[in-house]
């Protein structure tokens, strides 16, 4: 085992957590560890853009950006977080720019602008061009910028190093951070990092879902870490499924496709969109365009053999404009389903995409043990998070919005806790937890194999916890849940090595994917209404009275929690600064 | 249908040497080699190695040399590589094996999994970061659309690494840069907004720097993003005897 020490460590090396170094890295001693290479983290296949009230190419304001966040995350965003956000957006666009992010430009020489879904004019009026973009690449050009900028800097990173505890002092009552432990993968050797500050920017969990936008590596390793260590997590039913992933695949298809007109089609060649949302049509926010999709495969007018999916049809638009703006999806298309889009509309389905829920959070990043005890030293940003600004539903754009607002406040606010707080003792034995996982994992003697398990748990999380949802589906999914966590208790790994034993990660990251699964779950059989991405059929419509409340996640002893469950259920109140709730027409 | 994946394998807590084995997968045609990894890894053999993340071409994680040729993993079909052969009723049938090992020119670490750090530390030394000059403006600085566009090509490099480890300088010569350091030069060298072209420039024209290139074209026919990489190295070149332009 070896020792470090750090003012700060930042866990995960995506956007926010390589904001947040650039913050940290300038005022205290800062490390950041992460499991793949910072540039190959989920950031980069963020495409449309990051939206700000810039007004470079037409009237808008921050308020306006606010009030559609709010609308657009169905009134269960915390309104003060959004105000932030919303405000803050400017300036972390500016930022990006003064990095030196090649955003494409206005023929005065301007950052350019344009429409995405939910983003209006004075409260809903029309669609409003408020997203600043770089092709349809620019998660692509925010992670890369931000690498350059961590050279400039001289960031120190661990790369491929695997976090996988948070050690915390808990001797006087609440836990105070001390520091991680994390696991070497070129050597398979355990490292202690003693830390004042630990910043958690680790990403999402769409691993829990068959069809996904997600990289195979986000399999939301920093929620199950607080998660076992006792700490909540919020409104963790709140899972965002993008309209347009390629069909069969799920690979994301840029909403920037809709906003540069692309239309959505069904098997009649109708713009279905028009009787969904009369106003901003294949705009409405991915919450209600995917419903719409599924609805139309489930009324029988579904495109291609097996009326599975639908049409996004580009063949309108003339081709320099689908190569200047949508480059790398066409290029999607073309490669994955052989598909013209020049000439030939896409195949499409709605692919899990983004955890709305995540690590509860002040809007200085500080973790929640509960409703409001901070925890000090423990910091978290980005889609591992939940401030909350996302609410029920994530527009388009704001998380790449999101990373570089909170992404910043965590480091900044890091580093200050770092710059007056003592080191804090480690445990006697930091590594007991790790060691005894991987143990069980590497020498145990069940027969059980990580990809069955993980296959059946995507399958059911698809088929019973999808965009339409029932009590007697998510039951399904619990049950479900509870085999395969107990078949899980038998997993072996094949490979018994020290060097890059991927097998070894692979079958940790399946144990993280299980226990966040049950909470989406439980969780959502809780909420009895739909609102946002939560959609259930049983119960379809918004009940602000019971429900305008975040779900708060505990771990509970197993059999113990919500329907016999781990996981037991309290509620946090929405942060009302401005907007009252109303109907969410578009 | 099946497929047949010859693997480069190497493990260094048991082997002395790389050695070849061969698994037999189901496979699509419309399949990426990164399935047919994952199916051996995932029913085979879970020793396996190698990495990946975004399974479509972003993150550059999956560069590896697929029948001879630097490719990614997830953004190569089995339909492109001889896997099929048609029949005579119009059916496919088993074709060619598919070679798959490691990117060459860094030092295999196991299985697929080479030393990245080597390549890293060849692209940090270009200086990569923009560099500009005067005081900061409080608006965003202006840049043209056809400013913009000058270095469009280079800035949707991946760091996958394909291009330079498919240079024959680079497998033979062991200081130089490699293609990816120049393209990464190359998108600071021609952006309007940066002041370091000159210092870049000092470090290209090293003597294992720019003029190392023998123009192969590799490099370009590697790239998985479609970028002009010889291209871009030339015009590295004349900015070194003509100026930017």
């Amino acid at each position: 085992m070896q020792q470090h020490r750090y003012d700060v460590v930042i866990v995960g090396a995506g956007g926010a957590g390589m904001r947040a170094a650039l913050e940290s890295g300038q005022r205290t001693r800062t490390a950041v560890l992460t499991k793949l290479y910072p540039t190959r983290s989920h950031t980069g296949a963020a495409q449309g853009g990051m939206c700000a009230a810039l007004a470079n190419v037409e009237e808008d304001n921050w308020e306006w950006h606010t009030f559609d966040t709010v609308k657009g995350g169905d009134y269960l965003v915390d309104q003060d977080a959004a105000e932030v956000m919303c405000k803050e957006a400017v300036d972390a666009v500016l930022d990006l720019e003064k990095m030196g992010l090649p955003f494409n430009r206005t023929p005065q020489g301007r950052i350019d602008q344009r429409r995405f879904g939910g983003h209006t004019r004075n409260h809903g009026e029309a669609a409003v061009r408020r997203s600043c973009y770089a092709a349809d690449r620019t998660g692509h050009m925010i992670l890369q910028t931000l690498y350059q900028q961590c050279i400039k800097q001289g960031v120190t990173f661990f790369n491929e190093f695997y976090v996988l505890d948070v050690l915390t002092d808990d001797s006087d009552g609440t836990p105070r951070t001390a520091g991680v432990v994390a696991y070497e993968l070129a050597t398979g050797e355990l490292h202690v990092f003693a830390a004042k500050s630990v910043v958690f920017a680790t990403g999402g969990f769409g691993k829990v879902f068959r069809t996904t936008s997600n990289a195979h590596t986000l399999t939301g390793d920093g929620m199950g870490i607080l998660w076992r260590r006792g700490l909540p997590l919020e409104d963790m039913e709140f899972f965002q499924f993008h309209p347009t992933g390629l069909a069969g695949l799920g690979v994301l298809l840029s909403e920037a496709a809709r906003g540069e007109g692309g239309i959505l089609r069904n098997a009649e060649g109708e713009r279905f969109m028009e009787r969904y949302a009369p106003t901003i049509k294949d705009l409405a926010p991915r919450d209600m365009v995917a419903r719409a999709m599924a609805n139309e495969v489930r009324e029988g007018r579904g495109c291609g053999p097996e009326k599975a999916y639908v049409h996004l049809d580009l063949t309108h638009l003339p081709r320099e404009q689908i190569d200047a703006k949508l480059p790398d999806i066409t290029e999607f298309a073309r490669t994955y389903l052989g598909v013209e889009p020049y000439t030939e509309p896409v195949p499409v389905y709605p692919t899990a995409h983004y955890a709305m829920g995540g690590i509860p959070t002040s809007i200085k990043a500080e973790v929640l043990a509960d409703n409001d005890t901070v925890v000090p030293g423990l910091y978290a940003a980005g889609e591992v998070a939940c401030v909350s600004v996302h609410g029920a539903n994530r527009l388009g754009t704001n998380s790449l919005l999101d990373i570089n607002v909170f992404g910043r406040r965590a480091g900044i606010y890091a580093a200050e806790y770092a710059a007056t707080a003592e080191f804090v003792d480690l445990p006697d034995d930091p590594t007991a937890l790790v060691d005894e996982q991987l143990s069980r994992l590497r020498d145990g003697d069940g027969g059980e194999r990580v990809a069955a398990i993980r296959a059946e748990l995507q399958a059911t999380m698809d088929i019973n916890a999808q965009v339409y949802r029932t009590e007697a589906s998510l039951k399904q999914a619990l049950s479900d849940l509870t085999t395969l966590r107990a078949r899980f208790a038998n997993v072996t790994v094949q490979d018994k090595g020290t060097r890059f034993n991927t097998d070894l990660l692979e079958a940790v990251e399946l144990g993280f994917l299980l226990d966040l699964a049950e909470v989406l779950v439980v969780s959502a059989l809780a909420r009895r209404e739909s609102r946002g991405g939560h959609f259930r059929e049983d119960y379809p419509t918004r009940d602000d009275e019971q429900f305008m409340r975040h779900t708060m996640a505990y771990r509970a002893q197993a059999g113990s929690g919500f329907g016999g469950s781990e996981v037991q259920l309290d509620y946090k109140p929405v942060t009302v600064t401005r907007y009252q709730p109303m109907e969410r027409k578009y | 249908m099946e497929v047949t994946l010859r693997i480069r394998r190497y493990n260094p807590e048991t082997d002395t040497e790389p050695h070849w084995e061969s698994y037999t997968v189901s496979a699509q045609p419309t399949d990426r080699i990164l399935d047919g990894l994952h199916k051996v890894k995932w029913e085979q053999d879970g020793t396996l190695t190698f990495r990946r993340s975004c399974a479509h071409g972003i993150c550059g994680s999956d560069a590896m040399r697929i029948n001879g040729r630097n490719r990614l993993a997830c953004k190569t079909l089995v339909k492109d590589l001889d896997a099929f052969t048609q029949m005579g009723d119009g059916s496919l049938g088993p074709g060619k094996p598919i070679s798959i090992e490691p990117i060459k020119g860094l030092p295999v670490l196991k299985d697929l999994v080479v030393d990245m750090e080597p390549f890293f530390e060849a692209y940090r030394s270009v200086l990569p970061f923009l560099m500009p000059s005067g005081s900061e403006p409080t608006r965003e600085r202006l840049q043209s659309p056809a400013e913009r566009q000058r270095f469009d090509d280079t800035t949707k490099c991946i760091l996958c690494a394909a291009c330079t480890t498919s240079c024959p300088v680079y497998w033979t010569d062991g200081q130089y840069f490699g293609p990816q350091a120049i393209v990464g030069a190359h998108r600071f060298i021609f952006d309007s907004r940066d002041a370091g072209a000159a210092e870049r420039l000092e470090i290209l024209n090293d003597a294992e720097g720019v003029w190392r290139c023998r123009t192969t074209f590799n490099c370009t026919d590697a790239c998985p993003r479609g970028i002009e990489v010889t291209k871009a190295i030339q015009e590295v070149k004349r900015a070194l005897i003509f100026g930017r332009s």
